[in-house]
């Protein structure tokens, strides 16, 4: 079904979306003119194939839990924010803050993602197949951060328990962030990841694996300067 | 939260569409900023006068038409709702010093010898239409929603700011050292009109401009000597330029094409230029200075 932004209001096709009758088959719909609309798809729950073609605006898919959603353009300021589940795919750039507080899912963005990539993740799975703006993982507790290109500064400062794996250059490393070694779990764990973002050019091999040194789990007067 | 919008024409293609381009931008950033809101216009001149924006507030225009004749011969008026446009070839030094002196209640928004420059509280989209932004031709435009924070909703709280002959900057964001910095600017001869942290903006780029350092180098010092957040948009007769500080917190998108260059606060705001989806659309750079122009 084709829902045109241009003829409906906002609310008219995230309502529709949002209340979809369960025993429904027909599950495929396409939003046409999006125009850099704020919170496009966002609040879904049900199962949906959704493809947007143009560009969106703030928290597209937000809160998604089990939709799958592509976006045929640019996303703005964070694009599946606090995602339950489901599947998220920006075709082009994302701005920052892509995938903030996501407690599952999958992130897939075939461009650049700017700052803050991934604040704070608690669970989802991001994909960058460009580069990652500065404090990327920032505060991130759980979950996995790939980014096939470059990182920025400050790259994963006081994060918990996620996995970052990096391909090309970090600038630099933020408090309590440190490389660590891939082992055989990490490198299957990320082949698969590839895999679902359907990247086949790249070798998990090649990547490096950033993570907690957990010097600042508990404050420790000795590493007042970490803080 | 501010909206800001710019744009620049690569080619003559769309001169005489630019009030219409801009218009459209400012009335989407009504959410970021419905407060106040401003816009300034060049339009390239060879006549040899210059142009001064004067906002004459509760004055009636008759009776200033009538007053400011009788100062100055050789001059034309151009009426837009509470703002002139007043062409003559009196030196800047000279008119503004009449006007502070014999005109207290009219505020001077702006001068120079392309620079049209309109700004008054109130809704976007009712100042847009107030001054009829969509009859404007020119080369380039800078535009700004208000949504005011550290001081008051007044016409000289609202952007863009103008500090020196053909220029204008708008801001959004929050500078932490305006304080310090109005006072060495004051020191150096700047004068402010209001308590606003752009306004220093301004003034600290006219004081670079006027040491003939280039609108790109004076910005790119002023991401050392500038604290706070801010995506600034800055314009010259010439040029055009856009910065973000270090942190990046304030939003900013570039859509670029062949015939024109556009920055906004979103997206939306350029959703209804033409061939945008065609264009090469970008988030730029944190502490980096882009520059069109000269």
């Amino acid at each position: 079904m084709k829902l045109d932004l241009k003829k409906l209001k906002l609310r008219e096709v995230n309502e529709q979306l949002q209340s979809i009758d369960r025993k429904i088959n027909d599950r495929d719909f396409t939003i046409i003119n999006p125009e850099g609309n704020h919170a496009v798809c966002a609040g879904l729950t049900e199962e949906l194939n959704i493809n947007i073609k143009g560009h969106v605006g703030y928290y597209c898919a937000g809160m998604n839990q089990k939709a799958n959603i592509t976006i045929e353009g640019n996303v703005g300021t964070g694009v599946a924010e606090n995602m339950m589940s489901g599947k998220v795919h920006v075709k082009g750039n994302a701005s920052q803050s892509a995938g903030a507080t996501a407690h599952g899912g999958l992130l897939v963005i075939d461009g650049d993602a700017s700052s803050r990539c991934g604040i704070s993740m608690k669970g989802i799975d991001i994909v960058v197949k460009g580069s990652v703006g500065h404090m990327s993982g920032f505060m991130s507790q759980a979950g996995n951060l790939v980014v096939c290109g470059d990182a920025g500064e400050a790259l994963g400062d006081s994060l918990y328990e996620t996995n970052i794996y990096i391909r090309g250059k970090v600038k630099s490393l933020g408090a309590d962030c440190v490389e660590k070694k891939m082992d055989i779990k990490h490198i299957k764990k990320l082949s698969l990841l590839l895999k679902k973002a359907n990247i086949k050019n790249h070798n998990a091999e090649n990547f490096k694996r950033y993570g907690s040194a957990k010097k600042l789990y508990n404050f420790k007067i000795d590493n007042i300067s970490n803080y | 939260m501010c909206g800001i919008v710019g744009i620049y024409l690569k080619t003559k293609k769309f001169e005489k569409n630019l009030g219409k381009m801009l218009s459209g931008m400012l009335n989407n950033m009504e959410s970021r900023g419905p407060d106040s809101a401003g816009f300034a216009v060049y339009k390239n001149s060879d006549k040899k006068e210059y142009k001064y924006s004067l906002c004459i507030n509760n004055l009636d225009f008759t009776k200033f038409k009538k007053d400011i004749s009788k100062k100055i011969r050789n001059l034309k008026l151009n009426q837009y709702s509470d703002h002139i446009i007043v062409k003559t070839p009196e030196i800047p030094k000279k008119f503004i010093k009449l006007i502070n002196k014999e005109f207290p209640e009219v505020s001077i928004v702006g001068y120079g010898r392309s620079i049209e420059i309109f700004k008054q509280v109130g809704n976007p989209k009712d100042v847009v239409k107030k001054f009829n932004l969509e009859s404007f031709s020119g080369t380039h435009g800078i535009g700004h929603t208000r949504m005011a924070t550290e001081s008051a909703i007044t016409t000289d709280g609202s952007h863009p700011y103008s500090t020196g002959e053909d220029e204008c900057l708008v801001h959004n964001g929050s500078l932490s050292n305006h304080n310090n910095l109005r006072r060495e600017l004051k020191k150096k001869g700047n004068t402010f009109t209001s308590e606003n942290d752009t306004e220093v903006a301004a003034g600290y780029v006219s004081n670079s401009l006027s040491n003939n350092n280039s609108l790109k180098n004076t910005l790119v010092s002023g991401l050392k000597d500038l604290d706070g957040f801010y995506t600034f948009i800055a314009g010259t007769r010439k040029g055009f330029a856009v910065v973000r500080d270090e942190i990046a917190c304030k939003p900013a998108v570039i859509a670029e094409t062949k015939n024109y260059v556009a920055i906004a606060s979103e997206f939306q705001a350029m959703a209804h230029l033409p061939d945008v989806n065609n264009a090469k659309i970008f988030e730029p750079e944190p502490g980096t200075v882009y520059s069109w122009g000269n």
